[in-house]
């Protein structure tokens, strides 16, 4: 569950990001987060991962006030959730089944619980023959979904995705938005950030637009209109 | 802590040292130079410290009576002499035994003729807590009403303690200005780690590790690399001190130039350098990585 209770946020450099930003998306929505670039869609999502903290206004993620969370509670409230960014931000030395894995390993699972697990949410997202491989020899697409993987792999409650077809042709893009989708499915909330008209329009999920830091519209396909 | 944390974190600092395998060998380089400067002057300075007691023990005053004074006379001066201030012992010799150890040191006592122990004063030998002192516990003495004379070596005294002095300070200096290079140069050997790797500490943050999960890997890296250097220095410290003791000892005639021996304080020694190696390995870890904690 994510609640955003009248957010503002300004850069140190006086950048007004989000002027007044509320909405909820509940547990095992799935929502998109859509307008132009520079409206505010990134910072919405450092905010929701406590990359940085808002100006005004209350965030609360998954029964974390972020408003008021200790720094050593930090680590834990992001283990509720999983992230996936445009860039996919694999680490290029690690194998596909490591760089899965490696999420696993530093918020302390045991070996045994990682070859148990990393297998099944590689075979999930599609790349159970090429657990072998580095990031360099694979798609976008293939790579997108190794970062799927890494997100899903510690059974967050809240999927976030910045973007995450960014980078990719429509014929990748939708082969993503479809995994999320089955990923939706299976208990997990989902918040994909696109800038992508058609791609979110091909599916009938809650749309919040946002334009100049604010709410702009909120409800199911078609009812935004962000472009000026 | 689990077993297989304890692995990862040791794994992947061995790991860090090598693929740094340059940089890691400047920084115990570095270690070891500091180390071994600190340790010789530490032991420079303990050594002085050293002669300094010896020489307190041996380096006495004599106070001479005035030769008028009966030898009962001459004894009653000695609580007279006890009560001065720095004074620790005191001793009553008659002019018969001055002579006695005179004739003993006195390779051809047939040459001296007729002389004999006449030609002697009584005296104190009279021995302080503090050489540094000496000067103005001997003019105390000569105050005394039927001392007629005293002798002291005061140069020795006051150029070994002014010596000490220096080398305390420098050494304090020093190990000061050396630890702070040593400080400096693993701190960056670490941060090129932590650089190099910053994707990947971006990864664990954004994944929930902790704080301290994300530090160890580099603490262990400057724990392995500042013991390598005490290590190292220790035993290059053992042997240049032990080469340079046995050169001084067989060169030197001067009695109070007793070295040392590094066994008297190898443990001491040992125990300072793997407290600063560590010292420096751990803090080094933690200025290098802790910018990229703060979020
Ligand atoms: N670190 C920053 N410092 C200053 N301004 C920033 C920073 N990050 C983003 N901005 C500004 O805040 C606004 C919103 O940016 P962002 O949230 O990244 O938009 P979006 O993801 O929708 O493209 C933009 O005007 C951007 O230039
Ligand atoms: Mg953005």
């Amino acid at each position: 569950m994510v609640q955003f209770t009248d957010v503002f946020k300004s850069y140190e450099n006086g950048t007004k990001a989000l002027r007044g930003v509320s909405f909820r998306i509940d547990d095992g929505e799935f929502a998109f987060l859509v307008g132009p670039s520079g409206s505010g869609k990134t910072t919405i999502i450092k905010l929701l991962t406590g990359e940085i903290a808002p100006t005004d206004g209350k965030i609360t993620v998954n029964d974390y006030d972020l408003t008021n969370i200790k720094f050593s509670k930090m680590p834990y409230m992001r283990r509720t959730l999983g992230v996936v960014f445009q860039d996919y931000r694999l680490i290029e030395d690690k194998t596909v089944f490591e760089n899965v894995a490696f999420a696993m390993r530093v918020v302390g699972a045991s070996s045994k619980e990682i070859r148990r697990r990393v297998p099944y949410v590689l075979e999930l997202v599609g790349l159970d023959t090429r657990t072998r491989r580095r990031p360099q020899e694979l798609s976008g697409g293939e790579q997108q979904r190794v970062a799927i993987a890494r997100a899903l792999v510690n059974n967050p409650r809240l999927i976030i995705a910045d973007e995450p077809t960014g980078n990719l042709d429509p014929a990748r893009s939708l082969e993503i938005m479809m995994l999320l989708q089955k990923i939706n499915e299976l208990g997990t909330t989902v918040l994909v950030v696109t800038h992508e008209k058609e791609l979110v329009e091909s599916f009938s999920k809650r749309v919040i637009a946002i334009d100049g830091g604010k709410i702009i519209s909120d409800g199911m396909g078609g009812y935004y209109n962000y472009e000026r | 802590m689990r077993g297989n944390r304890f692995v990862y974190y040791v794994r992947e600092g061995i790991n860090s040292i090598f693929n740094h395998g340059f940089m890691s060998f400047a920084s115990v380089c570095i270690i070891v130079a500091c180390l071994i400067i600190m340790g010789s002057f530490t032991l420079l300075a303990l050594n002085v410290d050293n002669m300094i007691d010896t020489m307190e023990s041996e380096n006495e005053i004599m106070a001479f009576v005035n030769s008028e004074y009966s030898r009962a006379d001459a004894q009653a001066i000695q609580p007279y002499i006890e009560s001065i201030d720095n004074v620790d012992t005191v001793r009553f010799v008659t002019r018969e035994q001055a002579w006695d150890d005179f004739l003993d040191q006195y390779n051809d006592p047939s040459r001296l003729g007729d002389f004999g122990a006449d030609i002697l004063r009584d005296r104190y030998v009279v021995y302080v807590n503090d050489i540094s002192k000496l000067a103005d516990t001997r003019d105390a003495i000569s105050q005394v009403s039927g001392i007629a004379a005293t002798s002291v070596h005061l140069d020795v005294a006051r150029g070994l303690v002014r010596f000490r002095n220096i080398v305390t300070i420098a050494s304090l200096a020093l190990v000061a200005i050396l630890f702070v290079i040593s400080l400096f140069i693993m701190s960056n050997t670490i941060k090129l780690t932590t650089f190099e790797r910053r994707d990947e500490i971006a990864i664990m943050k954004m994944v929930g590790a902790t704080s301290t999960f994300i530090r160890w890997p580099f603490v262990v890296q400057g724990l392995i690399l500042g013991l390598l250097g005490s290590l190292i220095s220790f035993v290059m410290e053992w042997g240049i001190y032990t080469l340079f003791s046995t050169k001084l000892m067989a060169t030197s005639g001067l009695s109070f130039m007793t070295v040392i021996p590094f066994a008297a304080v190898s443990i001491p020694i040992f125990l300072a350098f793997t407290v600063v190696g560590l010292g420096v390995g751990v803090i080094g870890s933690l200025l290098a990585i802790r910018n990229y904690l703060k979020v």
